[in-house]
């Protein structure tokens, strides 16, 4: 059970997808404007990560590796279909505001590399936990991004009035600068945080984690030049 | 004796040039348009100078205090930042806001990327876009010389013919603080070329590229040259060491990449003043002018094609 528990929490904090292993950084800068966007990415790429997750362990052992990617993409596709259709029509602001970001959620990478680097290799439970942990993870961090954005840039939090009375806001926090400004904040106060605690910060994560190596030329030349250095 | 007989390492021939005297002159040099920007705006412009200046200097100070870094206060770059934003604000800006494009300045721009030496654009260009983007109302509201009257037109979205040469000249207009005399600008800017702390190359070729489109394009030239703040960007700001290229060459690439960018968005963009973005676009491309107008080594023979191919 500890062992499970361990898969959920890894996606919170140690491997934050978006902090720690700079993934899904797309969405991450294109929807925060605003808190409650935030969320409304983070629960429908959680809803699809977690589905996928699932649906990929139980097929491990029957998809081709040649084809997995495309296997993946449809799979996660399927999802991002029936989530994208469950937004539009029960919550039609949310999908007002995400608008091409929501359908974009199957080319997310955070999505593909967890189908690749863990759902494909594990089975059901610790799939489901591993993409429960690194949605939550996920959400977390794009929500408190739209907070400091919106906070900033239009003085509301979840569209109440905070400083938007007294002071007047800094809009260029809503703008793509603002979004690469916050970003690399957080990235450096994570950072900051795991080197308190004794952990690495991000570095170039190199081939390895690189979801699409299997079929990347120059990756497969990197490791069997690293083989024949081996040798 | 034992002085002579010191072996220290190179170098061994000092410049007697320090940050400390270059940046004093530049201070010399903007000091008669501050004065004048003062005297045309009334208290409000001396307020927002010194807001900017003493933010600037204290944002430094406390940087380095809190990354326990060597204190680079002395070397009055900063005062040198904080004058040149406060110069470029219109005078009715709200001083808290003044303050922030200081802090953004110094602490962003500047010292996030390693401080004086380091920083990839001129802090006070990026710190004058990152007010205009985020305080678009207050940041274009300029006020009339020597009266409170408020206008949202300086010379360059103005009708033509609204004024004369000599006002636009000797700084009788709308504009930023210390932007509109050309007259006293340029007398820094000659101050700064007889101290040779600056080198002519930017300047004519970006105001001359300018020029020479506008003239062709049928603009009104004196407004062109006068009426924004192109003399202050010209001298001033393109000028900084760090963001302009080193070589002669890349000098006047970077000049009439100025040039050019200033006149387009003025002409087409939806922008009245395009100056400092011209000057922030430039500045990013500050190392790759550099890498390809490098100087030639003395003695350098190009070698032959076989034996690059050999080689």
């Amino acid at each position: 059970m500890n062992k499970n528990l361990g898969y959920f929490t890894n996606g919170l904090i140690k491997e934050n997808p978006t902090l720690r292993l700079v993934l899904g950084t797309c969405p991450t800068l294109a929807v925060t404007t605003a808190a409650i966007n935030g969320i409304g990415m983070g629960i429908s790429a959680t809803i699809v990560l977690v589905c996928s997750n699932l649906a990929i362990s139980l097929l491990r052992n029957i998809i081709p590796d040649k084809v997995r990617i495309p296997a993946f993409i449809t799979i996660i596709a399927g999802f991002v279909s029936v989530v994208q259709m469950l937004v539009k029509a029960f919550l039609p602001s949310i999908d007002k505001a995400l608008g091409i970001y929501l359908p974009l959620i199957v080319v997310n990478c955070i999505i593909l590399a967890r189908a690749e680097m863990f759902a494909s290799k594990n089975p059901v439970l610790p799939s489901v936990l591993d993409g429960l942990g690194m949605g939550i993870g996920f959400t977390a961090v794009l929500t408190l991004m739209g907070a400091i954005r919106e906070l900033f840039g239009a003085g509301t939090l979840f569209s109440l009035p905070v400083t938007s009375e007294f002071i007047s806001p800094m809009i260029i926090f809503l703008l793509p600068p603002g979004g690469f400004f916050v970003f690399g904040m957080l990235v450096a106060a994570s950072n900051a945080i795991a080197k308190r605690s004794g952990k690495k910060p991000v570095e170039h994560l190199g081939c390895a984690s690189c979801p699409s190596r299997g079929i990347c030329e120059s990756a497969n030349i990197t490791e069997k030049e690293e083989a024949a250095e081996n040798e | 004796m034992k002085d002579i007989l010191t072996a220290a390492s190179s170098p061994h021939i000092l410049h007697p040039d320090t940050t400390r005297g270059i940046m004093s002159d530049v201070v010399i040099a903007l000091a008669p348009a501050a004065v004048y920007g003062c005297i045309l705006f009334g208290w409000q412009a001396a307020a927002v100078l010194a807001v900017c200046i003493i933010t600037a200097v204290a944002s430094e100070f406390l940087w380095n205090l809190a990354l326990k870094k060597p204190q680079s206060v002395g070397d009055i770059s900063a005062v040198v930042t904080g004058l040149l934003l406060g110069m470029n604000l219109p005078a009715s800006i709200p001083l808290w806001q003044a303050a922030i494009g200081s802090v953004a300045a110094i602490i962003v721009v500047k010292q996030m990327f390693g401080g004086i030496g380091c920083n990839f654009a001129n802090p006070a260009i990026a710190a004058r876009i990152i007010l205009l983007v985020s305080f678009p109302g207050s940041m274009t509201k300029f006020t009339e010389p020597v009266s409170d009257i408020v206008t949202s037109a300086t010379p360059l979205a103005a009708e033509s013919g609204t004024y004369t040469l000599k006002s636009l000249f000797f700084g009788m207009h709308p504009g930023s603080i210390g932007e509109t005399s050309a007259f006293l600008l340029i007398v820094g800017g000659i101050y700064l070329l007889l101290r040779r702390v600056i080198s002519p190359v930017i300047p004519l070729c970006f105001i001359g590229t300018v020029a020479v489109l506008s003239l062709i394009s049928g603009e009104d030239l004196a407004v062109s040259l006068f009426g924004g703040g192109l003399m202050i960007g010209a001298i001033f700001m393109a000028t900084d060491y760090t963001t302009s290229p080193t070589t002669a060459l890349g000098k006047a690439v970077f000049g009439i990449g100025c040039g050019i960018i200033t006149f387009v968005i003025r002409k087409f963009g939806a922008l009245p003043e395009g100056v400092s973005y011209s000057i922030l676009l430039m500045n990013i491309l500050v190392p790759y002018i550099n890498r390809y107008t490098l100087s030639k080594p003395f003695g350098f023979i190009k070698p032959s094609k076989e034996e690059t191919a050999n080689g």
